[in-house]
């Protein structure tokens, strides 16, 4: 059942923090329950808490390989699970030429003609796999289904071929933005992580790793700020991604310090909408924009 | 299950029927978890163990839960059914004379919430409870309560003694420091929330957990009762209209996709097929027009329904792109466009109410609703409104004050749109008892109930033309 890669909460914690990861205690627990469990992590958050950033951490913490199968709207079958190859085939049909129907057709509809999408390359792979499913909540209800099969008892069934078994579970992650409502059935079968914006002390930490050169006290009015505009009422609030964006934008105009110049004439970087920008402003005391 | 551990409670009484507990009054709560789900639970459990609550309660959540918005219901149970302390058998602390003890403590929790130590905190509101939320004297009539701490505490009061220890420490003053005083609210309304669970808790030990479980937690938002919520409960839910909107969005556009499936045009299916010798190898489906539907909103906004009609609007107003038009109109006695009022942007939902009732002619001689003139004056000032593309929709409980419900008037409005749904914030029972004319209008329009904000999702979802 299980994948392996962990032996405690702590461990999890310590090796995703050397990829360059800085897991709250939540994600950390949870990772290492879907490592144990061997279950399929469901992931929601806003945009840029890094979501698919943790599936990425996964896999170099665990020296896997990762298999990513990106949805959006309209992806099938052939583009998530396996495809014949048909041009192969044929070309195969017309070069054994005289040879019986049968030995024709046990022939192509072999592992050779078969091409592998993301979801049976995960199960079929003999190595340590993280298997990435990005913004399932793209992807059309009718996958869903697909994925049950594959995230309940990770195996695949070709008609041709038979039923396909995982040898070595794959460390599942699925996120998504919450666009569309997923399926109970699909949410039964996974844990469920919902990572929100980190506390006070973690995105400092996160701020001062990626962004090294930042002094640690401009870094703590940083944060501060942001945590400021998240509790307003605001159109699109910043996320991580954009504190490190601030944080960059600030340590390149060579700030050492925040004033209201310097805030007002980069704001743009942590809002992107008109009257965000204003309402914030106005809520921050700056003066008119 | 194995192992036993420094949770006090779980030794006591055995992991599993705590568990089972946790699962039942969550189940009580609406939630649907399965019995594969609590096996997983008890699984998360054991390989986590019972060391470290806040991981067991992860693990627990992980487990349990499909969405976050049922995390706050969630917490609460959690803090019941694992408690971070087991009360010591102790007298009721201090009595109404404590001064100088009120006054210490107080002192420390300013330090603390200046300090921001939250297991600190914890101690502090453990300590609040039992010092000063203590009432009654004998068996059966004591008990504790979160209100009375509070109001003796009263850690609001705090602000300016933390704003002087965060910024007397010497050091120049900093942009961030403005932000000190929204910082230091917000850790007080934490504190008062732990002071809450832990008073909570007290009474779970008292009376059983269960049944506190089942009455104390607050349901989630999206099911609190329209005409219930109280006004956090409203700011709650209008944090929710986004997010909302973008779902219903989704599905709007899923279901005009679908609508646009289907039909086959035969013309160019016959036109298309002459290339392939008369076979017709590749239906041509029927185009739709591009056309979408207009909307109009027609909401009661009198005192008992306000909250209902306010949240409509705002989501309404948020899935305006879905539509070519949207039209709101307010009532109370009068009726008045107020579309201007939400234009996006510039809509502060906040103040939304207030400003409606400010800019628009709402009422007329008296401040109590009355639908038959209202409804009169619509269809006589806004006849362009609606039109053979309009679907129209009525909120409000139909409680007509003894008027006269003028029902031709609705009967018009009827007649010239496309559709008119009528979303009414009470249950079905309570039509028609006092002065609610809603059997009436029922007759002459589709009327649903609509009681909390899940089903008015879900009814919007359903019932917006595509």
């Amino acid at each position: 059942m299980t994948n392996g890669f962990f032996d405690s909460v702590d461990e999890v914690t310590e090796r995703l923090a050397a990829t360059g990861y800085l897991a709250s205690p939540a994600i950390a627990t949870t990772v290492f329950l879907a490592d144990r469990l061997g279950k399929p992590l469901l992931v929601e958050g806003p945009a840029g808490v890094g979501k698919t950033q943790l599936a990425k951490a996964v896999t170099e913490a665990a020296g896997a390989r990762l298999v990513r199968l990106q949805c959006y709207e309209g992806v099938d079958e052939a583009r998530a699970l396996y495809e014949w190859n048909h041009a192969k085939q044929l070309l195969r049909i017309t070069a054994g030429r005289g040879e019986s129907w049968d030995e024709a057709r046990t022939d192509i509809f072999s592992e050779e003609f078969l091409l592998s999408r993301p979801l049976l390359t995960a199960i079929r792979s003999e190595e340590p796999t993280v298997l990435l499913v990005d913004e399932t909540d793209k992807a059309d209800v009718e996958i869903e289904g697909l994925l049950l099969e594959v995230l309940g008892d990770f195996q695949v069934t070709v008609p041709e071929l038979g039923t396909i078994t995982a040898v070595r579970r794959p460390f599942t992650v699925l996120t998504s933005n919450a666009g569309r409502e997923l399926t109970e059935a699909l949410r039964r079968r996974c844990l469920f992580l919902h990572i929100g914006f980190p506390e006070e002390e973690l995105e400092r930490r996160i701020v001062t790793l990626k962004v090294p050169g930042l002094d640690a006290a401009l870094a703590a009015s940083v944060v501060r700020v942001v945590g400021a505009l998240r509790a307003m009422d605001l159109r699109k609030v910043p996320s991580v991604s954009e504190t490190i964006d601030w944080a960059r934008t600030l340590l390149a105009l060579g700030a050492d310090r925040l004033d209201e110049r310097v805030v007002r004439e980069t704001l743009g970087v942590l809002l992107k909408h008109q009257d965000d920008i204003v309402r914030a402003a106005d809520r921050l005391d700056l003066d008119a924009v | 299950m194995s192992g036993g551990g420094p949770t006090p409670g779980a030794a006591a009484e055995g992991p599993v029927a705590r568990l089972t507990g946790l699962v039942a009054a969550l189940r009580d709560h609406g939630f649907g978890i399965g019995t594969g789900e609590t096996v997983d639970a008890g699984l998360a459990l054991e390989a986590v163990g019972f060391a470290d609550r806040e991981r067991m309660r992860e693990a627990l959540a992980a487990t349990l839960l499909h969405g976050e918005r049922q995390r706050p219901v969630f917490d609460r149970v959690f803090d019941l059914y694992f408690p971070a302390v087991v009360t010591a058998p102790e007298g009721h602390g201090a009595g109404p004379g404590d001064a100088a003890a009120l006054a210490a403590l107080r002192t420390r929790i300013a330090e603390a919430l200046a300090a921001g130590d939250a297991a600190l905190l914890d101690r502090l509101a453990a300590e609040a409870v039992a010092g000063f939320g203590g009432y009654g004297s004998g068996p059966g009539t004591d008990g504790w309560s979160s209100y009375q701490a509070l109001s003796r505490v009263r850690p609001e009061t705090l602000l300016a003694r933390v704003r002087a220890a965060r910024t007397g420490a010497g050091q120049e003053p900093d942009f961030a420091d403005r932000l000190l005083d929204d910082e230091i609210r917000r850790a007080v309304e934490g504190f008062r929330e732990r002071v809450r669970t832990e008073a909570r808790r007290r009474v779970a030990e008292r009376r059983g957990r269960d049944e506190v479980a089942r009455r104390a937690v607050a349901v989630t938002a999206d099911r609190v009762d329209f005409l219930l919520a109280g006004r956090e409960q409203l700011d709650e839910l209008r944090r929710t209209v986004r997010p909302l909107a973008r779902k219903l969005a989704t599905r709007l556009a899923a279901r005009r996709r679908r609508a646009a499936r289907g039909a086959i045009d035969l013309r160019r299916t016959l036109r298309g097929s002459l290339s392939t010798g008369g076979v017709p190898v590749r239906p041509v489906l029927r185009r739709r027009r591009p056309g979408r539907p207009e909307l109009v909103l027609l909401c009661d906004v009198s005192g008992s329904v306000a909250g209902f009609a306010q949240f409509t609007m705002v989501l309404v107003q948020a899935l305006h792109d879905q539509f070519s038009r949207v039209r709101v109109f307010a009532f109370v006695n009068r009726c008045d466009e107020v579309t201007g009022l939400l234009s996006p942007g510039a809509a502060d939902p906040a103040g939304f109410g207030e400003r409606i009732l400010a800019g628009a002619r709402l009422t007329g001689r008296h401040g109590q609703s009355d639908y038959g003139t209202a409804l009169a004056e619509f269809a006589e000032r806004y006849a362009d409104a609606v039109g053979p593309r309009t679907v129209v929709f009525v909120l409000g409980d139909a409680r007509t004050n003894n008027t006269d419900p003028r029902p031709e008037a609705l009967r018009l409005i009827a007649e010239r749109a496309r559709r008119v749904h009528w979303l009414n914030p009470e249950q079905p029972a309570l039509w028609g008892t006092g002065d609610s004319v809603a059997p009436l209008y029922a007759e002459l329009v589709d009327m649903r109930p609509c009681r909390n904000a899940r089903r008015l999702g879900d009814l919007i979802a359903r019932l917006l033309p595509v």
